[in-house]
């Protein structure tokens, strides 16, 4: 017969019937699954980009050439400055600071319009260069073969990330208001973490993007 | 009447479908058991339009030449019907339905581990169907249920609104695939380790981990063709550089594991009602979890066995050709153990257990099939002809279709308190799985004479085993109708169930049947280990109890 050491030492009764903290295990651990899944919504798109990277190497050599690499740079410090803003948020609501962390989550919110306001300027000078997608691509001086997939990459893949970006600033913005609402404190504050968890992710694939499409 | 339903107490506890009245109370609940009966509801609902389509396209191809339908109309048709079996109902099928009502009470939770997002997922399934069924009235789509670009991006019809609501009900799948993990990692009962899990609870697990791992690309590539459609992108357009091959590629990432979505549920049901019906511990409780775990990991290693004739290098066509064959040995594992689980077994044959029979055969034979179409060079014989359609028909509806009316019927008593009649259940049982076999056998025949799949039309020669086939369809069709008639019936007048009209030592069987609002009155402990039927003879209402 198996032994009964398998059991679970943090959680010794099963949710509902059990403390708040088999509660934050479930929501934590609901989290990194969510998270796993939103990495292979952006494994399709790291395919094509692989893929049409080796069917049309040049392009993809001489495409970041047209790309602003001091825009793209900026943004990532922006957004790596937001987690770090985030971080701190969780540090301060940990220890029960509840207006500190509210101020941090606020200057993440801001940081991530900051990033996607950059993005807009991005997207008008290439919607100014004509460097569209695919039937709309109408780029002058990177006319060659397989050009436009370049750029239709880089649009769906920001595209799909500025997606997010958005859908974190308004997660972001709704737990300011409850943070200084006072909803959260030492004893309850799980959906700052998990929040906090959603913009590491959007950052963190950012952090691919970016020499994806402006460096190599 | 058993003894078992003497045992009930005279003035029954407020069971979960009276604990709270009217339609409101269902449509705002986040009771996983409601939201597994309401996701039953709306499955049925769209097997029965799924069929329809089903015995149209069988009508069609009766004769030769146009008999009901013109071939625009029958490319509309197959489409639809593929659409909405496979995304409406096989995926979503056992897990959503019968996972979201047995899981929670299968490890002793109150629920699952978030129930609003569970009812969530329910409404996104609804609103993907809405979206997809208002395509057919927009006049339908003729793509197939896979959307092959660079058709997909270039047809007349209006694939827009599908492929939306094909994105919006993997949205759901993501949902219950997320909440079922959580739920399985944090809320057990005390006591519950992984190896003490029911079976059922391991398939629906390894089933979790492809929904929330493989329906994200799915979603990603449905989006790139939406791109394609709207603003044409490219990616899959040669005029434009781009590769219509990634898009089958990320297509069936997805959609090849989706088959082990529709399957390893399954075979938890299967796993679950042989001990129980074989009053017999499974023969290995290990070999049944690690082949699961195995299918689960494997399924996502094969999708390039749907490509042989795509021109994909020779290399690749072996390595996914061995690596499919490698499921068989994972399925050959669970074949063996339920068949060493049954021998010298005190076997009750009923209505479920004649559906264990049924997908026992149906697995056996559409794997054999399976293998057959894995190896490269007898797949460039069988490509795109009937032979494929018979092999993914006994797999994906056989064996997950006798899986369902398997689960429906030992699961009945559970969900709903009532028995339904037996001898009715069998018989109906034994019409459904002939008619699947005569719907479907002749199909193998008609592929390898070369019969090509998707084609309204045939020369006459194939009459006599389309004939055949379709009046399997009609005999297959009156089984369902049959088992549509007791099972409404018994929903208000059959017997009384009792808690464990089975004797199955299931756990969720400990709980009241139908179980109350909050699955258990108290926290649950599960002494004995899982299908444990060695001290079986301590319990006296256990036996053939009808």
């Amino acid at each position: 017969m198996p032994s009964d050491s398998t059991q679970r030492p943090v959680v010794t009764q099963a949710l509902h019937f059990g403390a708040e903290a088999a509660r934050q295990d479930a929501a934590h651990m609901g989290m990194w699954v969510f998270l796993a899944s939103e990495v292979m919504l952006f494994t399709g798109l790291f395919t094509a980009y692989a893929l049409y990277r080796l069917a049309y190497p040049e392009v993809f050599l001489h495409g970041r050439e047209h790309m602003e690499v001091t825009l793209g740079t900026v943004n990532t410090y922006v957004l790596i400055t937001s987690s770090v803003f985030v971080a701190l948020g969780i540090a301060f609501i940990r220890r029960g600071r509840e207006w500190g962390a509210g101020m941090w989550f606020a200057g993440a919110v801001l940081l991530g319009l900051t990033f996607l306001t950059i993005k807009g300027v991005e997207y008008a000078h290439h919607i100014r260069d004509g460097a569209l997608p695919g039937a709309h691509y109408d780029f002058d001086g990177f006319a060659v073969p397989g050009a436009n997939l370049y750029f239709t990459l880089y649009w769906v893949m920001t595209g799909v990330h500025a997606v997010h970006v958005a859908v974190g600033v308004s997660v972001l913005s709704v737990l300011v208001f409850r943070t200084f609402g006072g909803a959260f404190g030492v004893a309850y504050h799980t959906p700052l973490e998990l929040g906090g968890m959603y913009w590491h992710l959007v950052d963190l694939i950012w952090l691919f993007l970016w020499p994806l499409l402006y460096l190599v | 009447m058993s003894s078992a339903a003497d045992a009930e107490p005279a003035v029954p506890a407020e069971d979960y479908l009276h604990a709270e009245r009217g339609p409101w109370s269902w449509l705002t609940t986040h009771d996983h058991k409601r939201i597994g009966v309401m996701f039953l509801a709306s499955l049925l609902l769209m097997f029965l339009l799924g069929g329809g389509y089903a015995l149209a396209l069988r009508m069609e191809l009766l004769t030769p030449g146009e008999t009901v339908m013109g071939r625009l109309a029958y490319n509309r048709a197959f489409t639809l019907h593929g659409v909405i079996m496979v995304w409406l109902f096989l995926i979503p099928s056992i897990p959503s339905s019968f996972g979201n009502f047995l899981l929670p009470l299968m490890v002793g939770a109150r629920d699952v581990a978030f129930p609003r997002l569970n009812l969530a997922s329910f409404y996104l399934y609804v609103l993907g169907a809405v979206m997809t069924l208002w395509a057919i009235l927009q006049g339908g789509v003729d793509t197939g249920w896979t959307f092959y670009t660079p058709f997909s991006t270039a047809t007349g019809t209006d694939v827009l609104p599908v492929l939306l609501g094909v994105f919006v009900v993997g949205f759901s799948t993501i949902f219950t695939g997320l909440n079922f993990i959580a739920t399985v990692h944090t809320m057990r009962a005390p006591g519950m380790g992984w190896m003490r899990l029911p079976l059922f609870v391991w398939a629906i697990y390894g089933t979790a981990i492809i929904q929330v791992l493989a329906t994200p690309v799915l979603g990603m590539v449905l989006v790139l063709v939406a791109l394609e459609r709207v603003a044409g992108v490219g990616f899959f357009d040669p005029a434009r550089g781009g590769d219509p091959l990634l898009y089958q590629h990320l297509f069936w990432f997805y959609s090849h594991p989706a088959v082990y979505i529709m399957i390893l549920p399954g075979m938890g049901v299967i796993s679950e009602m042989v001990p129980a019906f074989s009053r017999k511990n499974p023969f290995s409780y290990r070999v049944l979890v690690w082949s699961t775990a195995g299918i689960a990991f494997v399924g996502f290693l094969t999708w390039g066995h749907h490509m042989f004739v795509s021109g994909q290098s020779t290399f690749g066509s072996g390595a996914f050709s061995i690596l499919s064959m490698l499921v068989a040995i994972f399925t050959a594992l669970k074949i063996f153990t339920w068949l060493s689980t049954m021998y010298r077994g005190s076997i009750w044959v009923n209505a479920p257990f004649t559906y264990v029979l049924g997908f026992i055969f149906l697995l056996f034979f559409g794997g054999m099939s399976g293998v057959a179409v894995a190896v490269t060079s007898t797949d460039i014989h069988w490509h795109d002809t009937y032979f494929v359609v018979a092999h993914f028909h006994f797999i994906m509806v056989g064996a997950s279709l006798m899986a369902f009316l398997g689960a429906l019927h030992y699961w009945f008593p559970k969900m709903f308190g009532r028995r339904y009649p037996e001898s009715l259940g069998v018989g109906a049982a034994v019409l459904i799985i002939f008619g699947f076999i005569a719907t479907f056998l002749p199909q193998f025949l008609l592929g390898n004479m070369g019969m090509p799949r998707r084609y309204a039309d045939y020369p006459e020669h194939f009459q006599p085993l389309h004939v055949a086939s379709t009046a399997g369809a009609s005999l297959l069709g009156f089984g369902f109708v049959i088992v549509a008639v007791y099972l409404g019936w018994s929903l208000r007048h059959g017997a009384v169930a009792g808690r464990d009209p089975w004797g199955s030592r299931g756990y969720e069987w400990l709980s009241d049947s139908p179980p109350p609002e909050f699955n258990f009155h108290e926290p649950p402990t599960f002494p004995d280990r899982p299908h444990d039927y060695a001290e079986r003879e301590d319990r006296p209402e256990v036996g053939h109890a009808l």
